[in-house]
């Protein structure tokens, strides 16, 4: 009786597998589509929407704050009623402005567009695995981030305007509805985004780890995954584990909001009126909130460093310096992510005590991410560098971790923060090496792997000239930007003209905006080197980089499950480029020991007799399920 | 010659490790729900620890709701053990009695929040009663998507599809409610302690 049914249920699945093979319609193949690298792609231009909204809404405030007495009427066509008729910015909308802005740039474009987009398209490509373990909770991640993109850019166009209270959203002002015209509907539809997004990270996070541990190909080990595969595994494990604690702070801030409990609130006056809620604590949601938000910085940077690893090390013709210490590093920052998340709050009345011990634990990050600095530029030396665009971003991303990483040091000091904290020198701060090296990781992953997603390239001289007039962009104006914060200009002013203090760096604040605007004005070098690409670019070889990673050993268009035929065995680590006696200076991860007997080392070709073991191993091959 | 052996099985290289990748989906999925109740029971002491707390003793029927729950897990237990042996009529009674128990269980949360009203406990107020309801509720929410992950076992059980060759949804599935009890009696256990 149960053999039969065996027999059926086998049968079932050969049916389910020749179903793959179909022909598929326009929303199977465009829309719902299961296939990781068409996600990839959704990510990848939702993100970049996203970016274009995120920086734009920068730029008008950079012009409110640069430019005081400028006239925005121009910008009334977009922003309507938020201009005065005097052509002024309405200061309730310049705060949910830089809200916007924050929760935008940290979530939608560096967490979804960034994460999403690159962990869905290398971690199968570079593992050699069909697809995601779930193509189903795939799709489903990528609509719950779509479903909360919308949320949020409905919310921008409510009469109330969108959530005003910081991208951090702390209570009571994000609580209390008579705060402020943005914590109203405006904080109800950010809440329900959020709730929303983290859902979908969730589910493409708990995709991303098992499909990294149980879908490798044949001898594709640990310690031969390329270190984009170990940063998407780190970060994707660090967001398993912070993100339902976000939505824990959320839950409770949506408790407080809409039923009247007092998790937050507590002894409140309103024109003179006791609110009735008692025995709240609005430093319990910091810590929760910076539960996550310090694990979200490296969920932000993490990507961009694996792949700057991957770009700089293909790029300087070089192994990677350090492998082994570049996984450690990593690790330990991941660790150390959790446990400093209190350095955000030194100036909420905290033990000094315990501010030592944060302090304390904030500044040892500086010893990993030391290592991976010095790991990229000893990677970097005396290599036969070649300057692509990914190249120069992954160097620029370098140089923006290492100067942003410095003023880190200065803030991770619990005295020193207190003249510090909430001014314009934390914002240079985290803009330098979170902001900007993320983006930077972004563009190097776009302009290194663009052949592969669309079979054509990106054009080089466009890209070179977008890099430089980023690079500089984003030192013209972060830099004086430490200035004006270190002058005790805080964050979130709606203008600086009324006080004495600020008057004398006017012209700073002026030259930063102008800055920002030309950095502004460089990225559409890149949409249109992107877009225009995408349909006319020139036809890309199937390994224009000359890489050594299993994605440019799949045809150059890849199909649905990426290689026609079997997926191909791994037999050495992906970073052998120049190595001594061999006849190109790139040896591809599944070209085994065998064949390059010129340049093996005395241990390699020791592990020549394990050839055959790798090939007869077993593996999970979607497409061979049982 | 052993020892020869033994060494040529370390030199042959690591099988990449395969799980199923579906159960491994699973226990990420539960790592997320610890760390959400993790969080929450680590809220409620760093509040507990300023202070302004109301004190109450929780309802006996949270004791009984425990012991439901429990009994429903064993059941859950000797389903997957009448699945391993094709035994299918035992199959059908222990996951429906599995089934049954859940609803009880979840009935039962809910006198017991009732029974808390009566006790003038209530979910707008002093947050140490608000937290109760927040447990509670959180977990009987989780409780629900695990009835709900019950039911299709259930069904596929009275269609014969569960059987010694075809475990993986009922492993799943009692992996699943498992973790619920486990989680509620942690839950229970915290509340009790920390009142």
């Amino acid at each position: 009786m149960s053999a039969i049914e065996g027999l059926e249920t086998a049968h079932h699945h050969d049916t389910e597998h020749e179903h793959h093979h179909e022909a598929q319609n326009f929303w199977q193949k465009y829309i719902f589509c299961e296939d990781h690298k068409v996600i990839a792609k959704q990510y990848l231009i939702t993100g970049i929407m996203w970016a274009v909204i995120g920086i734009s809404m920068s730029i008008v405030f950079r012009i409110q704050l640069g430019l005081p007495d400028s006239n925005l009427s121009w910008l009334k066509p977009v922003l309507g009623g938020w201009i005065s008729d005097a052509g002024k910015l309405d200061p309730n909308f310049y705060l949910a402005l830089v809200t916007m802005h924050g929760t935008i740039m940290v979530f939608f474009v560096l967490t979804a567009g960034l994460s999403g987009t690159f962990s869905n398209f290398l971690i199968p490509l570079q593992i050699g695995a069909r697809d995601m373990a779930s193509g189903f909770m795939n799709m489903l991640s990528y609509w719950f981030f779509f479903l909360a993109s919308v949320i949020m850019f409905a919310s921008l166009f409510l009469q109330t305007g969108p959530a005003a209270g910081g991208w951090v959203i702390y209570p009571p002002l994000s609580a209390l509805p008579q705060a402020h015209p943005g914590s109203g509907m405006g904080m109800t539809l950010w809440l329900a985004s959020m709730a929303l997004f983290i859902v979908s990270q969730l589910l493409g996070g708990i995709n991303y780890i098992t499909t990294v541990i149980n879908l490798r190909t044949r001898g594709m080990s640990f310690d031969r995954l390329p270190l984009t595969i170990w940063s998407f595994l780190i970060t994707a494990v660090l967001g398993l584990i912070s993100f339902p604690v976000l939505l824990s702070s959320v839950l409770l801030l949506i408790f407080d909001r809409h039923f009247g409990t007092s998790f937050y609130l507590s002894d409140i006056y309103i024109n003179g009126e006791a609110l009735p809620n008692v025995g709240g604590s609005p430093i319990l949601f910091q810590h929760l909130f910076w539960f996550l938000g310090h694990p979200e910085v490296y969920i932000v940077l993490l990507p961009g460093l694996g792949i700057t690893s991957e770009v700089i090390a293909t790029n300087s013709r070089k192994p990677i310096f350090g492998y082994r210490a570049m996984i450690a590093s990593m690790l330990g920052i991941a660790f150390l992510a959790f446990i400093v998340w209190a350095h955000h709050m030194f100036v909420t009345g905290m033990n000094p005590f315990l501010g030592s011990v944060f302090m304390f634990l904030t500044l040892i990050i500086a010893v990993p991410s030391a290592v991976k600095g010095f790991n990229y530029i000893t990677t970097l030396w005396k290599g036969n560098i070649v300057f692509t665009p990914g190249m120069l971003f992954s160097i620029g991303l370098v140089s923006l971790f290492v100067s942003g990483g410095l003023t880190g040091i200065i803030l991770g000091n619990s005295a020193l923060d207190i003249q510090l904290h909430d001014t314009y020198f934390v914002v240079a701060h985290f803009h330098l090496v979170m902001g900007a090296a993320s983006a930077f990781g972004l563009f190097a992953g776009v302009y290194h792997w663009f052949p592969k997603m669309f079979g054509r390239m990106m054009n080089t001289t466009l890209g070179q000239i977008h890099f430089w007039l980023t690079f500089i962009g984003i030192y013209l104006v972060f830099i004086p930007m430490h200035y004006v914060g270190i002058a005790g200009f805080p964050r979130r002013y709606y203008q600086f003209t009324s006080y004495d203090f600020t008057h004398k760096f006017m012209d700073m604040n002026m030259f930063i905006s102008i800055a920002a605007i030309l950095s502004f004005l460089a990225q559409f070098i890149f949409l249109w080197n992107f877009f225009y690409s995408i349909f006319k670019g020139r036809r890309a070889p199937q390994n224009p980089w000359r890489s050594n990673t299993l994605e440019w050993t799949a045809p150059v268009n890849p199909g649905h499950g990426n290689w026609v035929g079997e997926i191909p065995a791994v037999y050495r680590w992906s970073y052998d480029y120049s190595k001594p006696g061999a006849k190109e200076d790139f040896i591809p991860q599944n070209i085994p020991y065998s064949q390059t007997l010129e340049s093996n080392f005395p241990h390699e070709n020791e592990l020549i007799a394990n050839e055959k073991a790798i090939e007869s191993q077993n593996y999970n091959d979607q497409f061979n399920a049982h | 010659m052993e020892s020869v052996q033994q060494y040529k099985v370390e030199r042959e290289p690591q099988e990449t490790l395969a799980m199923d990748p579906k159960k491994f989906i699973l226990w990420l999925f539960l790592v997320s729900i610890i760390m959400l109740f993790a969080s929450q029971t680590s809220a409620y002491l760093v509040r507990r620890a300023e202070g302004n707390w109301l004190e109450f003793e929780m309802p006996k029927i949270f004791w009984y709701s425990t012991a439901v729950l429990l009994v429903s897990s064993a059941a859950m237990q000797w389903a997957y053990f009448s699945a391993k042996k094709d035994l299918f009529k035992q199959l059908k009674i222990a996951i429906s009695i599995t089934f049954a128990l859940g609803l009880v269980f979840l009935w039962m949360q809910f006198e017991g929040w009732k029974q808390l009203v009566a006790m003038n406990v209530y979910f707008v107020g002093n947050p140490s009663g608000s937290f109760f309801y927040v447990f509670t509720g959180l977990h009987g929410f989780h409780i629900i998507s695990g009835l709900i992950v019950l039911l299709f076992s259930l069904t596929a059980a009275f269609n014969l599809r569960v059987h010694g060759k075809n475990l993986r949804r009922i492993q799943i599935c009692a992996t699943y409610w498992h973790f619920l009890d486990i989680l509620w009696l942690y839950l229970f256990v915290f509340l009790l302690t920390f009142n």
